[in-house]
Formats: C-alpha cells, structure tokens, sequence
C-alpha cells in the first residue's frame, strides 16, 4: 500500500483517525452551538469557549511543530515559542496597521505607542504589514529565516543535545530582552494590541471568531497532513535515523545537518503560523510570549501526550492546557506544583506519555517503532 | 624599724600629702576656669538676641576667640536659622520646630530646655556680613579639627563654594597642616581661588598645582577657562594661560579616562563573580557530572531565603548573620539537592534530556513552596554595616566593600572547590567516576554515594552563591530563573567540566558586559553578549577549554 497516499494519511492509524474525527466534529459542531443555537439554551457555546477552543488548537499546531523536531529528529529546543511568538508579532503588526486613524491618538499611520514614544514616522521595518498578504508572508519567512540561520550555524559545528537546548533557550531569552525594549519598535513591554480588525471584518464579531476558530482548526489539520507526510517520506526515516543513532545515520553516508535544519526550519515556520492564529484570537501580544518557560512548557505538552506520535502531541497540548486554564482560576497555587509533578512524573513514569499508556492498555503493540532515547 | 626608716616615711607622707593638695587645688582651678568660660559664653551669646547686627559680629569675634565647645553648635543653629531668643527674658536657644511649636534646647548644655510656642520666641536674624563671617569661623574650627578626615571634609566643602575669605583661611593654614590628602586638599583650594588673581604667573602657577588634582571641581572650573563668553571672547584672556589650562584639562581627563576604566574592570570583575559564584555549581552537576540541573537557579534562591531566615530568626545578629548564613546554606541547598538527586535524577542517568526536563519540574515546585511559605513579594535582606560603604582610593576612583567582598569571596569559594576535588579521597572519587563510571566502580567506589555526594555539593554551592546574591539583588521567587540561563552559558562558554574555565568564562562575561553597557544599554550589552555566545559556541562547541581525551567523547 502506498503509505503517502491522503487516504492512508488521514486514517494511516487509530489515533490519528481519532485525531481527524474529533477535529471535524470540532469544526462542525462547536460553530453551530456558538452561532445557530439561542444564547439561553444549555447546549449555546459562549464565545470565550470557543476562543478557548481555538487557542487550544494553535497550541496543539505548536506541539506538532515540537514534536516534530524534539519526538522525530531528537532536537530538544527549548526556543520553539519564540518562533510562535515572532509569527504572532507579524500578524499583530498587521492588525495594529489595521486599526488606522481609530487609536486612542488618532494618528493616520502610527500606531499609539509610537506616538506615545513621540515618533513621527514609522519605522522602516513596519512597512508593508498594512498588506495581508505581506504580513502573511512575514508569518512564515520571519520564523523561517531565522530557525534557518541559527539551524545552519549550530547544526553545521555539530552542537547537540543539550548544548543545542541551552542555546536555543538563549535565543528565546535575548529575543524577550530584546522585544522589552521600546527602542526596538514592537511596543516594549506592552507589546500589541486593541486590535479592531481583521480583512476589514471586526475583530470580536462571532462571525469572525467563528471564521478564526475554523481557520485554526484547518492550520492544524494542514500542518499534521504535512508532519505526517514527511515521517513517513523517506526522509522522515532518516530523521528517526538521525535521532536514534546520529553518528550512525552519518557514517551510512546521509547529510544529516541538511536533514536537521531542513526539520527545524520547517517546525519554526509551523510554530510562526500556529502564533499567527493565537494572536487575532487572544487579542494581544507582548514580550512575556518569549518566556523560555513558555518553550519549556510546550516541551512538556508533547512529554505528556506521547512525543514520537503527531496525535499525542495535540492530545498533550489540549490535555495540559485545559488542566492549566481549570487549575489556574479554580486553585491558582496549585498549578504550579501539578505542573511541576507532571514534568517529575512523566519523565520517571512515563516516557511515551498517555498514548504510552493508552496502547498499553489496549494491549497494542506501539505505533512506532521503540521508545525514545534522545 | 630604724630611725632613718621613720623619716623616710615621714618624709614620704609629707610629699604624698603636698602633691595631693597640689593636684587637688589645679582640678578647682580647671572647674573654677570652666565655670568663668561658660558664664562668659553665656553671657556672649545673650548678646546675639541684640537687633544691632554690629553687636552680632562682635558677639560671633567673641566666641570665635572663646573656643566654647560649643561654640560650633550655637553658630551652626545661627547660620541656620535656628537660633531664637525668648520675648520675656531675652534668653537665646536653639530652637526645632515640631508640630506644636518649638523644641528648646539650651546651648550651654545642649540639653532639652523644654518647648514653648513659636509666638513667645523670636528668630535672631542674619545678614550677609553676618552670615560670611560665621562661615569663616566655622571653617577654622573645622580646620583645625583633630581629625584628619572632618579637615578634608571641611577643605572638600570650601571648594565647593569658594570664596576670597575662605581661601585666605585656607592659605594660612596649608603650612600648619600635617596631613598630606589634607595639604593637597588645601593647595588646590587656595589654587582654585588664584585662578581668579590679575597675575598671570600667580595663574599658571595655579595651575600647574591643579593639574594633578581630579575632583570635578577643578575639572570644571579649569574646562571653563577655556570658553568663550557671549561676545565670542575667552574667558581667560591670556593664551599662555589658556595653553596650561589645556594640557591640564587633558591630563586630567585622560586620568579620570584611566580610572573610569579600572571601575568599569572592577564592576565587571564583581559582575563575573557573581556570574561564577553561580555558575560553579553548576560546573560541577554539569560539568563533572553530565548532569542538568534546571533547578540550580532555584537552589540559589533557596540560599539566598536561608540568609533572609537567619536574619529573622535572630535581628540583634545582622553582623554576623551572612557568616552564618553561608554554611547553614550551603547545608539546606545541599540537602535539597541530595533529595533531588536520589529522588529523581539517578532514574535518569544518561538521558540528559529528559533531565532537564525533570529538574526543570523540581524548579518550578520549589518556586511554589517559596512563594507559598514566605508570598510572592521581595523579602528585605539587610547588608551587614561592614559590606557597606566604599574604599575610597582617590577622588575619581572608589570600590563599593559589596562588590569587593564578592570577588574576595567567589575565589575563596572557588579555591576550597578546587582543595576538595584535587586534594580529598572525595574529589578522587569524583573524578574517577567522572571519566569512567564502571571503571570506578570496578575499583570498588560507590558510585551512588559518590553521585549523591557530589550533586549535594554542587547544590550546596549554589546555597553559598545565593547568599552572596542577597547583598546584591532582590530576593524573591524569580531570584534562581534570572541566574540559570547566565550559568549555564559561563559553563558552556568555559568548557564543560573545567573549573577553570568556568572562572575564566564567567569573568571574561562579566568584564566584556561591563564595557558594552557605557555604549549600548544594559539590556542590549546583555543580548550582544547572549549573541555573541550562541555564535562562539558554533565556532567551539566544547567550550573555551574543551576536555580532552577519553572523558570528552561521553
């Protein structure tokens, strides 16, 4: 059987069959409770539900992006969310040149706190996101590039394992410094936001979050069509290869740096898009996104639902945040230490994380081949 | 007894009895002398309240001669304006205004004399003349003061506001002087004022006498000789003059250039210190041991709460509560670290990744109970009165005692490490397991002990590192997050599993941080700096000082 084929992708196994069903139903079902049914019924789906709902999905993308480079090619970055949170400035740049004469300012062009700051003409690199398309484009080269040239530098001197992780977290770290600086043009500390619209559609009208929750749900069904692709292409073995036995992979003739940074490259481009998604939805986007606690914490989503699986990344990254958008109002302080444990726990217990647990109860021999050891 | 022993006693007695009397009637006298100067200060002073401001500089003449104790006080409140005399009886007291009316304070006794309101008193007031001429006395007392450090402080504060009285003062006594800061302090004063002489040779020579001087009194007042004036004319109208003034002005500034620069290498000395202090644990769970520990942030802070803890549990002991915090620190961090280690990282040797993430769960729990138990707010951590303050080494030049004490303190602690792990059965071990675990074993370590013993004491000495970190920064929650991505790039940049590098690493961060910040910002040296390492490491993945040999290819 051709495994490559869209059929054999989209319901190559269980849970991914799982993933797509419950995903469609998502996108199906949730609009039409939000929408169609009255807001007194017991079945109405408040907004921020569905908001909720939507930024869970651009989470779930950016744990595929994770997965991808951390559960397929043993790159542990701990600097994917800045990647999210560079996408998420693109588009947030976008939408503050899309608010127009209508802050609280009224300057035409400049956005508030660039008037705030006394600027009198905007800078050179916020030319052109008052275009979609070039914001759009942004979202994916901006993230792209830069995985691209830190990717050609560190994986062309060999820099692994946990060296690689601690500079990624450097990266992530200089950027949150950087982008807290108002000199930098990207609203310092306050970062971005009351944004007002987006494609000239107001941005906190139902029909619009409808259109973003729907949107994100395709992002997330593309980027997992397109992850599941390429592990099962030829070179998605190779990836596997590299990250069971680099020198191995490397000594049987095959580029592996080439492998590497084209993975990464491409994982930082589906983190931008996944953060481009988040930002409309949310409505804001500041510096504290760079956190390298955030990257960490992404890395923990993936632990928990099984990394080396696409299906277990998006079930750890639903799983993990609904715990912490429960926890965080209904017991604040407790979050912390469950979120602690869980790193404890699923690191000791449990190295394939709940579809480890799932396949073990089912009696099923693990979809992929051996657990894994980065 | 014989009779010469008689009279010898007698004779003994006798002149016992005289020098007694003797001393007896000199201490009368010195009462009786006493007495007669405060009747006179007493009696001098009433004469202030008189309207006659003539009267009042006789008065100030008079007690300038009298040399009162004090003196200095009644003239100081007179300057001030604090000096009242009473309507009803014409007495004068020094007077501080409270909420409900006037604190009295006699100035014979300078004890409390009670309060009244402020309408039964009226203010001594002061004129110009007046006000010149108690300064110049005041300045002579302060002159002529037995310590050295009030006399320059005095000749300090004449500078400041220098006047042709002030500087006659000064000039008669630069030869009475017998301290040489002072003297100096002196020349320079006396040379400040002659800058203003119509003489030409009485400038230059100034001049010359001030170029050695760095205050930036005379900076400024000798970079002013060189503007010109609104109608496009020197200041200073002599071109020889202007010419000296030049090349004093250069020389000075290119001195205070070179001071400026051996406080820049002070501060990133001290700034790397910190850096290696906290980084030197880690180059031990790290280095040595393969070990990432994404908790040794939160160890440190652990160290830093036990300082804040002491100095609770017992506040009549600031002085010494640093001293004890550092073992009592090193004993809590290592204790938790022993926890962490036997708790969870030995399931996970060799998986350094996995780790990470582990530890990097222990990190975030830590911060919970810290805030649980003591909020979420900074805790006050007081600096003992020994860390305070500055070693003054000239005018352009001080060292904060904080940042001193630091860098005295990080080699300390780096030199015992060292002992420990070249010179104990320990340290053997420790290496031995280091480069080759099963050989070690084979030879009959315990590995397990040896482990757990070592990341104890890498945690321990991130507990010392936090008490050093108490003097310097806040102590709160977030203490350890702001450290750990600093301490493991000084690892990485020194070369993993080197002391030395470590210390090497950390100092070169600080000291090349240092110098940027002057040109680029605080925030923007420190993200030049993080650059600057993720490139080096792509150059040298191993670090500064890479391991060579077997134990580097693990």
């Amino acid at each position: 059987m051709n495994t490559q084929s869209l059929p054999s992708l989209l319901f190559g196994d269980r849970g991914t069959k799982v993933f797509f069903g419950v995903l469609l139903a998502a996108l199906v079902l949730v609009p039409i409770l939000h929408l169609a049914v009255p807001a007194d019924s017991g079945l109405h789906l408040s907004g921020y539900t569905m908001t909720l709902l939507g930024k869970y999905m651009t989470y779930a993308l950016l744990a595929i992006a994770v997965d991808l480079v951390w559960g397929y090619c043993g790159i542990l970055s701990l600097g994917h969310a800045a990647f999210f949170a560079l996408g998420g400035y693109a588009m947030g740049m976008y939408l503050m040149r899309q608010i127009g004469p209508r802050g609280v300012y009224g300057h035409p062009v400049l956005p508030d706190f660039m008037v705030f700051l006394n600027w009198t003409e905007l800078p050179w690199f916020w030319h052109g996101f008052d275009m979609f398309w070039f914001a759009a484009l942004m979202v994916v080269i901006v993230p792209g590039a830069l995985a691209f040239v830190f990717g050609w530098l560190a994986f062309r001197s060999r820099v692994t394992g946990v060296y690689l992780s601690i500079i990624t977290q450097a990266l992530t770290y200089a950027l949150m410094l950087a982008f807290f600086r108002n000199d930098m043009g990207f609203g310092g500390n306050n970062g971005l936001t009351d944004f007002k619209e987006i494609l000239g559609f107001d941005i906190n009208a139902p029909g619009t979050r409808v259109a973003l929750f729907i949107a994100s749900g395709i992002a997330l069904a593309l980027g997992y069509l397109a992850c599941a692709y390429i592990t099962r292409s030829r070179a998605g073995r190779v990836i596997q290869a590299v990250r069971d036995a680099e020198s191995r992979a490397r000594f049987l003739g095959y580029r592996i740096e080439s492998y590497k940074l084209w993975v990464f490259t491409f994982s930082a481009v589906l983190a931008g898009i996944a953060g481009a998604l988040y930002v409309p939805q949310v409505g804001i986007i500041n510096p504290s996104e760079f956190q390298p606690i955030n990257s960490i914490e992404v890395v923990i989503w993936v632990a928990v639902g099984g990394r080396g699986t696409l299906y277990g990344a998006v079930a750890g990254a639903v799983l993990v945040n609904y715990a912490k958008t429960y926890f965080t109002a209904a017991l604040p302080e407790f979050w912390l230490y469950a979120l602690g444990a869980l790193f404890v726990i699923v690191t000791l217990f449990m190295p394939r994380g709940v579809v480890g647990l799932a396949d073990r109860f089912a009696k099923k021999e693990p979809q992929v081949a051996e657990a894994v050891t980065a | 007894m014989t009779k010469e022993n008689t009279w010898i006693v007698c004779m003994r007695t006798v002149i016992v009895t005289v020098l007694y009397a003797l001393a007896m009637l000199r201490a009368a006298d010195a009462l009786a002398a006493d007495a007669a100067a405060d009747d006179t200060f007493s009696q001098t002073v009433a004469t202030l309240a008189s309207t006659n401001f003539k009267v009042k500089e006789r008065a100030v003449e008079a007690l300038a001669q009298q040399r009162h104790p004090n003196t200095r006080a009644v003239l100081s409140a007179l300057l001030d304006g604090t000096l009242y005399f009473r309507k009803s009886d014409q007495q004068v007291f020094i007077a501080e205004a409270k909420e409900d009316g006037l604190a009295l304070t006699d100035p014979l006794t300078l004890q409390a004399a009670g309060s009244a309101p402020a309408s039964e008193l009226t203010r001594i007031t002061t004129n110009n003349q007046l006000r010149k001429q108690i300064k110049g006395v005041l300045a002579s007392f302060a002159l002529t003061d037995p310590n050295a450090e009030v006399r320059l402080a005095a000749v300090r504060e004449m500078m400041r506001s220098l006047d042709r009285e002030s500087a006659e003062i000064l000039r008669q006594r630069i030869e009475e002087e017998s301290n040489d800061a002072v003297r100096r302090a002196m020349r320079s004063a006396v040379a400040l004022a002659d800058l203003d002489s119509s003489d030409v040779e009485v400038r230059l020579a100034a001049i010359e006498t001030l170029r050695d001087d760095l205050s930036p009194e005379v900076f400024n007042r000798l970079s002013a000789l060189l503007e010109r004036n609104a109608d496009g004319e020197y200041v200073e109208p002599d071109e020889k003059v202007r010419a000296a003034a030049l090349a004093a002005v250069n020389s000075i500034k290119s001195w205070r250039n070179f001071y400026a620069s051996i406080e820049t290498l002070f501060f990133g000395l001290s700034l790397g210190s910190v850096l290696v202090l906290a980084a030197i644990g880690l180059a031990i769970t790290f280095g040595v041991m393969g070990v990432i520990n994404m908790a040794h942030g939160e160890l440190i802070m652990l160290g830093a709460y036990t300082t804040y803890v002491i100095q609770q549990a017992m506040p009549s002991y600031i002085e010494a509560s640093v001293l004890i915090a550092i073992p009592m620190a090193f004993l809590v961090s290592g204790s938790v670290g022993v926890l962490i280690e036997r708790g969870i990282v030995r399931f996970l040797y060799g998986r350094p990744l996995e780790t990470l993430l582990a530890t990097f769960g222990v990190s975030l729990v830590l911060q919970q109970v810290v805030r649980d138990l003591f909020t979420a707010n900074n805790r006050p951590v007081e600096t003992p009165s020994w860390m305070a303050g500055s070693l003054q080494i000239n005018e352009a030049l001080s060292l904060t005692y904080n940042r001193l004490y630091v860098v005295v303190f990080m080699l300390a602690v780096f030199a015992l490490l060292v002992i420990v792990l070249k010179r104990t059965r320990l340290g053997l071990q420790v290496r031995a397991v280091s480069m080759n675990r099963s050989m070690a074993k084979a030879m009959g370590v315990r590995t397990e002990w040896v482990d757990a013993l070592t990341f104890g004491l890498g945690s321990g000495i991130a507990g010392v590192a936090g008490v050093a970190l108490s003097q310097l920064t806040n102590v709160g929650p977030n203490l350890g997050q702001s450290y750990i991505i600093d301490s493991f790039m000084v690892v990485v940049f020194g070369g993993v599993g080197n002391l030395w590098g470590t210390l090497i690493g950390g100092m070169s961060l600080g000291v090349v941080n240092q110098m940027l910040e002057p040109h680029a910002g605080a925030v923007l040296a420190k993200i030049f700096v993080l650059i600057a390492l993720i490139l080096f490491i792509q150059r040298r993945p191993r670090g500064l000082f890479p391991q060579k040999g077997r134990a580097a290819e693990a």
